[in-house]
């Protein structure tokens, strides 16, 4: 009766369970992202610690730039302001959720575990950049209507949101990669703004224009060249990091 | 002990002469420009400072690129070399386009695509400097002074060409020019002398200080392996 269930175990359920993730095929790779995304958004799920931070951040911000700006009734109708504000918002929040998400692998000895596991590397780049993909969305969604009702302007533009997941698949492709090498180095959390802001400039570039563009209803051509720039950098810059991260992570 | 290179002592001859040589045709070769008056005499060493700028910053992403492929600590000395002048360079051209701009358009400084390029791409290589300092182990700064070089260099060719879709007040000296270009002139054929002269005056300084910069890099490595021998 005992001896049954040891054999099974040792013969058959290893090699099952081992089988899969040493598979080079892309089936793996797949599976090693949405892994390494899962695990991300399951901590953040239970810990709720680094969603919380970027959020009540960008509630700061918005206040902090109520009064720096005075955002009277006149002011704030003008699009720029909108868009302008919008996206310091997304840009600060964002460095303060890429900073955490690659610590936390740090510090926790997590990156090890990682690059011991039998996957390629590129599927821990692109899990990483995926799930600081989802946190980042999630608080664009949660900011967008909370600008719309303190400032009362509808933000519920297809193309607006269109420009913010561009903007943001840009900023995240760059941001994980860098956040990666940050949090590496002794100065890491001044070091990921001033090694991100510089590169990134021309998303931010870009998704202002655009976003401008969209809120004040703007012909699509007009905006066509904005939108070029969003997917020639998303583009560009996911296919470097990608063929970098190897020797960022490397020990 | 390495004693220094005949070659290199006289590149160093070579290329105080022709600063000198360029220096002098800037100031009396060079015809005064109708409009302008003397100050646009600037332009000479203006844009060979911002020809250096660029080039050096090429130079560092190709030996970033080469470093990455074969791990040879050689080009992370030629990455930070090229890194650490282009910054002296784009600074010399910043200095110089400012001080060209405040009688030709009335202001010292405007966000212009150029003008922001040049600031963009100053900030990226400090960036890359505080970035290596952060870090103590050297195989891991080559490492990542190497992306960062890569990185950093690939988004200038954007950041000007997202800053460009705003109008642009910068004169286009060489080849078509934009409409609404303010202080744009025509070289006579000594304007252009000079000019060309100090680009190749500008690249032979960039050659020197490069083999200057990597033969300090290369004792400050021997200096240190020698320090960490004898504390063994």
């Amino acid at each position: 009766m005992q001896a049954k269930p040891v054999k099974d175990d040792t013969t058959l359920l290893p090699r099952e369970r081992i089988a899969p993730s040493r598979m080079p095929a892309s089936g793996g790779f797949l599976r090693a992202l949405v892994a390494i995304t899962w695990k991300d958004i399951s901590a953040e799920l239970r810990s709720r610690e680094l969603l919380t931070a970027m959020l009540v951040f960008s509630l700061l911000v918005i206040l902090i730039f109520n009064f720096a700006l005075d955002l009277d009734p006149a002011t704030r109708k003008q699009s720029t302001i909108t868009a302008g504000v919008l996206w310091v918002i997304f840009t600060f929040a964002g460095t303060l959720g890429l900073n955490r998400s690659m610590a936390t692998e740090k510090d926790r000895g997590c990156m090890d575990g990682l690059l011991l596991a039998p996957v390629d590397r590129s599927a821990i780049y692109f899990g990483k950049a995926l799930s600081n993909l989802v946190f980042m969305l999630v608080v664009e969604i949660i900011v967008l209507p909370v600008y719309s009702l303190l400032y009362n302007i509808n933000l519920f533009d297809p193309g607006l949101l269109l420009v913010t997941l561009l903007g943001s698949i840009g900023y995240v492709a760059v941001g994980t990669l860098l956040s990666a090498m940050a949090v590496q180095a002794r100065t890491r959390d001044v070091l990921l703004p001033i090694l991100l802001f510089p590169v990134v400039l021309p998303v931010i570039l870009a998704a202002v224009k655009a976003s401008t563009g969209f809120l004040d209803d703007l012909p699509f051509a007009e905006l066509q060249p904005w939108l070029n720039l969003l997917i020639v950098y998303d583009i560009i810059f996911t296919a470097v990091a990608f063929m970098v991260f190897d020797f960022v992570v490397e020990e | 002990m390495q004693t220094k290179p005949r070659l290199l002592t006289v590149l160093d001859i070579v290329t105080v002469v022709m600063l000198l040589a360029a220096t002098w045709m800037v100031f009396f070769y060079a015809p005064t420009e109708a409009v302008m008056g003397d100050v646009q005499r600037v332009f000479y060493f203006h844009v060979a400072a911002g020809w250096v700028g660029m080039l050096s910053f090429l130079v560092a992403a190709v030996a970033g690129v080469i470093y990455l492929i074969r791990g040879d600590r050689k080009w992370d000395t030629v990455g930070l070399s090229a890194v650490e002048i282009g910054i002296v360079f784009a600074f010399i051209n910043i200095v110089t386009g400012s001080i060209w701009a405040r009688p030709i358009w009335n202001t010292w400084w405007t966000w212009d695509p150029r003008l922001t390029t040049a600031t963009v791409m100053e900030l990226i290589y400090l960036a890359y400097l505080m970035l290596r300092q952060g870090i103590e182990d050297p195989d891991r700064r080559a490492r990542f002074g190497a992306v960062y070089a890569i990185v950093g260099f690939l988004s200038v060719p954007l950041t000007f060409f997202s800053a460009r879709l705003f109008r642009t007040i910068h004169p286009v000296v060489i080849g078509a020019n934009a409409p609404g270009a303010e202080g744009q002139f025509d070289m006579t054929p000594l304007m252009l002398q000079t000019f060309l002269f100090s680009l190749l005056t500008f690249t032979f300084i960039f050659v020197d200080l490069l083999w200057h910069r990597i033969r300090v890099g290369r004792l400050a490595d021997k200096v240190e392996q020698l320090r960490l021998k004898t504390i063994q």
